[in-house]
């Protein structure tokens, strides 16, 4: 697979290593958050036939986390961003 | 031998002469032979015996599809099982056995089987290995092993290298007959970028086996000319012996090319085989078609064999197979093979054609409405039985039979990806399903199209579509005029009423097996293929998979597309493992990472062990020491009583800075750390998100804003990794900045009760207790070199750990060896680490497993609830909080002398040694020779509870169930005097 890094362009998927969901991103305040909310954003996974997030990071490279949408029945790539924009926009900060 | 076989014409060079040997008799041949055509020019058609009935096999085919021919080529080390006689390219002092046979290839004691053939049909295994079940290991697995498979193995090191590399085009043709060439010269003459690869050592494909023109010329030599055209263009790769294997995603495409297969041995500094990686930007799929069989009744004799191969053998290499030669075929392909023969001189028998129809033959005895309904000759074909059309029977003599079922496109490629050919009438053959591999196309025989001249225009339709999608222009194409006979095709697959009639030659599966399994009910096409074993093996089943659909079709009544279709995955022919494995053999798997002190360690006689791709010091052997005890007893008695050092870079370290550092270790640290005073160390557990621990180690507070971490050594770079994932996605707006330092310094740690006066001799500032205290760090200065100073302890003692640039590490450990010869300083290894850290009652890798939590290991009290980190919440959960929960204890035996196990499980005294009475087990186990006994750390639940207890350690697996006292894990220095010393 050849992943379309943003800042340094086509690189192959073997300079990556794979986390998973990009559901990651959203991981509850620890200090009000119940054990559910915790239980939830650990465990519980979508497993889509289709368009998922997901996150990788460029190990052997940039040290970049990425969000790679990838279709995983064709495994055709449909976006890659940065993670840390993506987690701005979701409202993450420090 | 002569080669009494040889017909006039054909590819060989006639002016050389090849000699070779095949079951140790001498042969000739010709370059430009395979070992099958050299071999059947000689008049050898029998060429191994069959897989289960060791039925005498020959070559059906004239490629890549074979499924009989295979033979053990080459001796010695580089012997190679199973190889195909018809794409062993033919070089002078070849070499080659038949296989699968005993004593003999002509007399096999295991032709056996073949009279109990009704017993060892579809699902014999499962049958007939049932019970008793104490016999499926011992008597039943030996039996099938040493029956099963074909060629036999050396054992010896294949001596040659393999390699892989990595090339980039435009876009790659796979597959250079008609169709590829056309495609590559409209490619390759706009510039773009072109790869042509075929696995045949001559390009041209079937131009090569026929006899028809194109324009002016022999398809051969218009495939010359192409070939000539394109080897000029700087811009286009001929890849010849190059088998593309399998379609991968985004164009990448894995090629095998046997680089040195050919000759008797690979020149000097070459590879004997190259696996490519292709990255391509489109790529066009022109690999031709197979033929199929028709199967009837002993269909597998040699001399029978594809038509379209045997019409190969005479035109390409020269060789008529037998002397008198039948075809049988329900399609006019095979009349083309009898006209080509019969032109050849080749007394051609009788065509026997199951068509009622059609155009008459000219000259040849034409049988339509005709069927073979068997054979005989015992190691080779001597007659047919041919059934008229008005139902009467004709034995006839014939010593080859070409049989004709009509083409299979080579759609396998297309489906790598899933996606499942669909069936065309008109051809009788499946073509590739629309474009679910994302930039390839299909053009020729290949996407079902099987005449030359649409080979050659779709070849350059197709090359026009994908430069044209990559912006390029195509020039306008010089096509030569081809024949284009159309398809005229009635199926016909199997000879009804024919049992043991061959679908698959090489798995042994017939029309009868076929039967048996539809009668037991496994008619889904999955499912037959792996009860009966249909279309595995090295070939795949290029030539069998549409004919045992097609049977199992006219079983169920069904059609052959509502039947079935057949999917294909990579490799399209065997790869060999050593090509996939490239340079990455042996030592070259992977790289050693060598510690500063490596080469010091070296002179000295150490004993390395591998940590990751770390080779550390195990232990340091001094004369006279005869086993690792001696040394490592010694060791660690030497530091406990005066100082030893240790390198210890192999630990990860990680520099964190920037105004947001602490808050940030306050995140991904159980502990506080942003509340740490410049110039002091810390210990911190982090965990992960679940809840159990992740990591252990110390951080130092260089500065307000400067942090340097150290992780365990297994853990540096998924430590650094998570730091990073933290920094970027779950707090993107901290000012931390992360960099790893493992390699940047080398790291000594120097302990016992004269580590201070040793590095006081070293070092330029004062460490006395009162300037450098237990938990202190700072950047300090060695002779002038900048150095970084930690006092901190993992074996108990009074200790430091000095760091200084990766460069200086030699002579640093040089310079306190020097230093410490007045204390008798001892280099420690990791077994001694070991020992001191159990004996001190720290967790390492045995206890930090993945699935311990701090309170597991008596450190519960240091997850802060007063700040949010990583896994804090879930390691509050319910069942990772209980009070009887496992706790880390220390063991030692009621008698001194008894030896402990490591693995040993804990029990009560009393209680049988079971799962439902297990309260624990041993993590790490040493002897201690400063107490003079065995002592180890467990988890035991309530353990914290259970100190001075009596219980048992028991190894169900070594038989021991020893007496054991728990006790506390700090078996030195419980109060840590020392440390603070």
């Amino acid at each position: 697979m050849i992943i379309h890094h943003p800042i340094l362009g086509p690189r192959d998927a073997q300079e990556f290593v794979y986390l998973g969901d990009a559901s990651l991103i959203g991981r509850p305040d620890g200090l009000t958050a119940s054990i559910e909310d915790f239980h939830n954003y650990t465990y519980l996974r979508d497993n889509p036939a289709g368009a998922h997030r997901e996150l990788w990071y460029h190990e052997q490279g940039d040290r970049s986390w990425l969000v790679v949408t990838r279709n995983t029945v064709t495994h055709e790539i449909l976006q890659v961003e940065l993670a840390r924009d993506v987690a701005r926009a979701e409202g993450r900060s420090k | 031998m002569s080669q009494s076989n040889r017909i006039s014409g054909g590819l060989i060079d006639r002016s050389q002469t090849l000699r070779f040997h095949f079951d140790g008799l001498p042969y000739l041949g010709h370059p430009g032979d395979t070992l099958a055509s050299a071999l059947l020019a000689n008049g050898v058609r029998l060429m191994g015996r069959s897989f289960k009935y060791h039925r005498p096999r020959g070559p059906i085919s004239a490629g890549s599809e074979e499924p009989n021919a295979l033979v053990e080529l080459r001796s010695g080390a580089r012997q190679e099982p199973n190889t195909r006689a018809t794409v062993a390219e033919l070089f002078d002092g070849l070499t080659a056995q038949s296989q699968n046979r005993w004593p003999s290839l002509k007399f096999d004691a295991l032709a056996i089987n073949d009279r109990f053939n009704s017993f060892l049909t579809a699902g014999f295994y499962y049958k007939t290995f049932m019970w008793p079940a104490s016999f499926w290991e011992k008597v039943y697995e030996p039996i099938i092993r040493r029956a099963a498979g074909l060629g036999s193995l050396t054992k010896l090191e294949d001596p040659d290298t393999y390699d892989k590399g990595f090339l980039h085009c435009d876009i790659l043709i796979i597959g250079a007959g008609p169709a590829g060439l056309s495609a590559a010269l409209t490619a390759g003459r706009s510039g773009a970028r072109v790869i042509l690869a075929d696995e045949d050592f001559r390009m041209g494909g079937r131009l090569n086996a026929e006899t028809f023109e194109l324009g002016d010329q022999a398809g051969s030599a218009w495939a010359d000319g192409a070939v000539a055209e394109l080897s000029s263009l700087p811009n286009v790769r001929l890849m010849t012996r190059t088998t593309v294997a399998g379609a991968f995603d985004h164009g990448i495409y894995g090629a095998v090319e046997r680089v040195s297969d050919h000759l008797i041995e690979p020149a000097p500094g070459k590879p004997r085989q190259t696996f490519w990686r292709i990255y391509s930007q489109r790529a066009i799929l022109t690999g031709g078609a197979t033929e199929r069989p028709i199967a009837f009744e002993n269909n597998d004799r040699p001399g029978i064999m594809l038509a379209g191969s045997l019409r190969a053998y005479a035109n390409r290499w020269g060789v008529a197979v037998g002397d008198k030669t039948a075809i049988f075929t329900n399609n006019d392909d095979g009349l083309r093979t009898a006209r080509d023969l019969q032109s050849k001189g080749v007394d051609v028998v009788a065509v026997i054609d199951s068509r009622e129809g059609g155009e008459l033959l000219p000259g040849i005895r034409h049988l339509r409405g005709a069927e073979v309904m068997g054979s005989a000759g015992r190691l080779g074909l001597s007659s047919i039985t041919v059934r008229h059309a008005d139902g009467k029977t004709e034995v006839i003599k014939a010593t080859a039979l070409g049989v004709s079922g009509g083409w299979n496109p080579n759609v396998n490629i297309t489906s790598h990806h899933r996606s499942r050919p669909i069936w065309r009438d008109d051809i009788a053959a499946f073509v590739p399903g629309s474009g679910e591999i994302a930039n390839l196309s299909v053009a020729g025989a290949a996407a079902g199209t099987l005449s030359t001249h649409g080979a050659l225009v779709t070849g350059d339709e197709v090359a026009r579509a994908a430069l044209a999608s990559l912006g390029l222009t195509a020039t306008a194409a010089n096509l030569p005029k081809a024949e284009d006979a159309p398809v005229r095709i009635t199926p016909m697959w199997y000879v009804k009423g024919s049992n043991r009639a061959w679908i698959d030659s090489q798995n042994d599966v017939t029309v009868k097996d076929i039967k048996l399994a539809h009668q037991e009910n496994f008619t889904s096409v999955e499912h037959l293929k792996r009860y009966t074993t249909l279309g595995m093996a090295t070939d795949q089943g290029k030539t069998s998979n549409v004919l045992g659909l097609a049977v199992m079709a006219g079983l169920t009544g069904k059609s052959i597309p509502d039947t079935g279709t057949t999917v294909y995955r990579p490799p399209y022919t065997p790869v060999a493992l050593g090509a996939l494995g490239g340079r990455g053999r042996g030592q070259e798997f992977k790289p050693f990472r060598l510690t500063p002190s490596h080469k010091w360690a070296q002179e000295q006689g150490a004993v390395f062990v591998e940590v990751g791709y770390w080779l550390r010091t195990q232990w340091l052997p001094k004369a006279g020491e005869t086993t690792w005890r001696d040394s490592v007893d010694r060791e660690v008695l030497a530091t406990r009583k005066s100082v030893g050092i240790c390198d210890v870079t192999t630990l990860g370290k990680i520099d964190i800075q920037g105004t947001d550092a602490g808050a940030f270790l306050d995140k991904v640290y159980a502990n506080t750390f942003s509340t740490l005073a410049v110039g002091k160390c810390r210990y911190g557990l982090m965990l992960r998100e679940d809840g159990m621990v992740f990591d252990d180690g110390t951080t130092a507070r260089m500065g307000q804003n400067e942090y340097v971490t150290t992780t365990t050594t297994a853990n540096a770079v998924t430590v650094f990794r998570h730091l990073e994932f933290c920094r970027q996605v779950l707090w993107p707006d901290m000012d931390v900045q992360l960099i790893s330092t493992t390699e940047a310094w080398a790291q000594f740690s120097v302990a016992g009760p004269n580590a201070r006066k040793l590095l006081q001799k070293v070092v330029d500032q004062d460490i006395s207790d009162a300037a450098f205290p237990y938990m202190g760090a700072g950047n300090i200065t060695v002779g002038g070199l900048r150095a970084r100073l930690f006092r901190i302890s993992f074996s108990g003692e009074l200790a430091y750990e000095i760091a200084v640039p990766t460069r200086y590490g030699d002579a640093m450990i040089r310079k306190l060896m020097e230093a410490g010869a007045e204390f008798d300083a001892v280099v420690y290894g990791t077994e001694a680490l070991g020992v001191m850290r159990i004996e001190k009652g720290h967790v390492a890798g045995n206890e930090l497993n993945g699935t311990s939590t701090a309170l597991n290991m008596g450190l519960g009290k240091m997850v802060s609830r007063k700040k949010d980190s990583i896994g804090m919440v879930l390691s509050q959960r319910e069942g990772m909080t209980r009070d009887d929960g496992l706790r880390l204890v220390g063991v030692k035996p009621v008698n001194p002398a008894a030896e402990l196990k490591a693995g040993s499980h804990f029990l009560k005294t009393g209680v049988a040694a079971k799962a439902e009475n297990d309260d624990g087990w041993l993590t790490s186990l040493v002897y201690s020779p400063h107490l003079g006994h065995y002592i180890a750390l467990g988890y035991l639940k309530d353990g914290s509870n259970r100190i001075g207890e009596k219980m048992r350690a028991v190894n169900l697996l070594a038989g021991t169930d020893t007496e054991i006292e728990i006790v506390s894990p700090h078996f030195i220095d419980p109060e840590g005097e020392r440390l603070r010393a």
